[in-house]
């Protein structure tokens, strides 16, 4: 018994538990300013939170007269009223992001561990040419991109279709640089020669011994794709002009450009909004493991 | 990253244990080599097919736009007046001497010199606060502050945009309970500290993650050895962990730059508030304004073509670094 707990505090290979402990133990008050500046930082970004949470439960008028932070009684009636905003536009909105994001993610993280795999563990001609392709597509601004992507896809007919949105979401240049660190990394060669020495067909390889092992990284992939899809304004702005193919993003910046002439409509502005946001802080409070980000070193840790 | 995983050179696998090798050699390096001529290709076929339809062909088509323009032949009415032609650089000194674009340009150049330093100061702030030593209250705001990057930049403008509102604004309140009145922040004066306020709010979190996941993965026998010789821990926080983190500052840096040069969602959502911001406030929303308001997407896609020219200069140290660190441990 002794023994292992002895041993215990030398575990961790950076050693950084121990002499935590040792010299916490000498240093008996604590850094209070640096704790009240890291409060104060929480509290500046949380306060648009709180907000939104406080002002989707009050009605126009209380909106503008009541005391900012003040709850009131009203959100089930914003909630009625938003719903029924053009026979529940609002939730279409919601599946509609959903849907760019989910299954645009879900596409992505499929295309970047091919191309990533492919590109990590095997040797052909053209591969530094190919890679160094994709690494410079990560500084192409994407936003840039956006209006001669509208351009071609109107030649082919296909702009204000979901096609339009989802289609260019998929590449990620990003997630397959990243894909070729996590399947450089966590895949070991050994392991492909034996399933080979075995006769496993390529693609058998692929799918059953590499994405398992690349997993933690392709969730994090994911992740990077799925907020980028969700936050992303300008494409649907440009690609769409059917307001039920619209993302929350782009329906909720017309509502509010409607309460410039019908201020009522601020309520349900304010309403959408936090249930907009729902989703993705539930994602991100569930899934705080994945977002270790280390762009030094090319890597997200999971 | 170390190098322990790939030893092996390639083509030339290890024969597992115990087998007899001569049989065994051969039979590997052929399927190897079957393998290898197709299989790489068929994984990265999806990647490539959608990189030159949705990437290379636009750009390659923006620059191709940007080098044309349309000639009215006649009262340009009936079928064949409108014909595009060859316009050399033409679309190019248009755009560069636009006084618009020029001031959009301006704009958000003072924008970025605000907004960047400022939000990495604090994201270091908080990180190195984050690694510290008796600070208290670590992770509850580690997720507070992260929290906003899950909040797209459409809500977050929406959110602040209702806060600047005087008649809403928090902060209003208590100036004018203090009698100070009431300041507009989306007043012409202020609506630049506005929107760098919205992108501060956003990105300040996701920086600090990127540079506290650098300040972990130093060993902590280096700060050992620096309080042994009676360093304090602000010496340590100085002279140890942002000379070692310095590669994750430049990045962030560059990330941050790149943003700042394509800020559009901010302007655009707070436009309807406030009648402060122009429709070319920042250089995309020229540039969509161009192609959609002006239909002329000869001088959207050059436009296009330079700020997509001017983030590759400002990103190309980025390349030079990632080159250098990231791939040591394939083969």
């Amino acid at each position: 018994m002794t023994t292992t707990t002895v041993s215990a505090p030398a575990a961790p290979p950076s050693g950084r538990a121990a002499p935590a402990r040792a010299s916490g133990r000498t240093a008996g008050r604590s850094a209070w300013g640096g704790s009240v500046v890291l409060l104060l930082g929480a509290a500046y970004c949380l306060l648009p939170v709180v907000w939104v949470v406080m002002a989707s439960t009050k009605n126009a008028s209380e909106l503008f007269d009541s005391f900012t932070l003040a709850p009131s009684t009203h959100l089930w009636d914003n909630l009625v009223d938003l719903s029924g905003y053009r026979d529940g536009l609002f939730w279409r909105w919601m599946l509609n992001t959903a849907l760019y994001a989910g299954v645009g993610g879900l596409l992505s993280v499929l295309v970047s561990a091919m191309a990533g795999y492919g590109l990590a563990k095997y040797t052909f001609r053209g591969k530094t040419a190919i890679f160094n392709m994709i690494l410079a597509g990560v500084l192409v601004p994407g936003v840039v991109l956006a209006i001669p992507q509208y351009l071609l896809l109107a030649k082919v007919g296909m702009t204000n279709t979901y096609w339009a949105v989802l289609l260019p979401s998929i590449i990620s240049p990003y997630g397959i640089y990243l894909s070729r660190i996590y399947a450089a990394a966590a895949v070991p060669d050994d392991v492909l020669e034996a399933a080979r020495t075995d006769g496993a067909k390529e693609g058998r390889i692929f799918f059953s011994l590499a994405v398992p092992m690349m997993l933690p990284g392709l969730v994090t992939v994911f992740l990077f794709q799925f907020v980028a899809i969700w936050n992303n304004f300008m494409l649907p702005y440009i690609m769409l002009g059917d307001d039920h193919l619209f993302p929350l993003t782009v329906g909720l910046s017309g509502l509010l450009n409607q309460g410039a002439t019908q201020p009522a409509m601020y309520t349900s502005v304010i309403t959408g909004a936090l249930l907009s946001i729902i989703p993705l802080v539930a994602l991100f409070l569930t899934l705080q493991r994945f977002w270790q980000v280390d762009l030094a070193a090319g890597a997200v840790k999971a | 990253m170390t190098t322990s995983t790939t030893t092996a050179a390639p083509g030339t696998p290890a024969p597992p244990a115990g087998r007899p090798r001569p049989a065994d050699a051969a039979r590997p390096r052929r399927r190897r080599r079957r393998a290898g001529s197709a299989a790489p290709y068929a994984f990265l076929a999806p990647a490539i097919a959608l990189f030159a339809l949705f990437l290379a062909l636009p750009i390659g088509y923006a620059v191709y736009l940007s080098f044309r323009r349309v000639k009215v032949s006649g009262l340009g009415l009936g079928k064949n007046a409108r014909t595009e032609v060859w316009a050399g650089l033409e679309n190019y000194r248009t755009a560069l001497s636009d006084p618009d674009f020029v001031a959009s340009v301006l704009r958000v150049l003072v924008y970025g010199v605000i907004l960047v330093p400022t939000m990495l100061g604090l994201a270091l702030l908080f990180a190195l606060l984050l690694d510290a030593r008796r600070v208290r209250a670590k992770s509850f705001s580690r997720v507070s502050i992260f929290l906003p990057y899950a909040v797209p930049a459409v809500i977050s403008s929406l959110l602040w945009g209702f806060l600047y509102l005087p008649s809403v604004s928090p902060i209003t309140y208590v100036t004018e309970k203090l009698g100070w009145g009431s300041p507009d922040v989306l007043d012409s004066g202020w609506v630049m500290f506005a929107i760098a306020n919205i992108a501060l709010w956003g990105g300040v979190g996701f920086n600090m993650v990127v540079i506290y996941t650098a300040l972990k993965a130093i060993p902590t026998d280096l700060y050992e050895a620096a309080r042994l010789d009676g360093a304090s821990e602000r010496q340590i926080a100085w002279r140890i962990k942002v000379p070692i983190v310095l590669p994750s500052l430049i990045l962030t840096f560059i990330f941050s730059m790149i943003a700042t040069l394509q800020v559009f969602a901010e302007p655009i959502t707070l436009k309807p508030l406030t009648n402060t911001i122009a429709s070319t406030w920042s250089p995309l929303m020229t540039v969509y304004r161009d192609a959609f308001v002006r239909n002329d997407i000869y001088s959207a896609a050059a436009l296009s073509v330079v700020i997509a020219l001017a983030t590759l200069v400002l990103s190309f140290g980025f390349l030079r670094l990632v080159q250098r660190r990231a791939f040591s441990q394939e083969k």
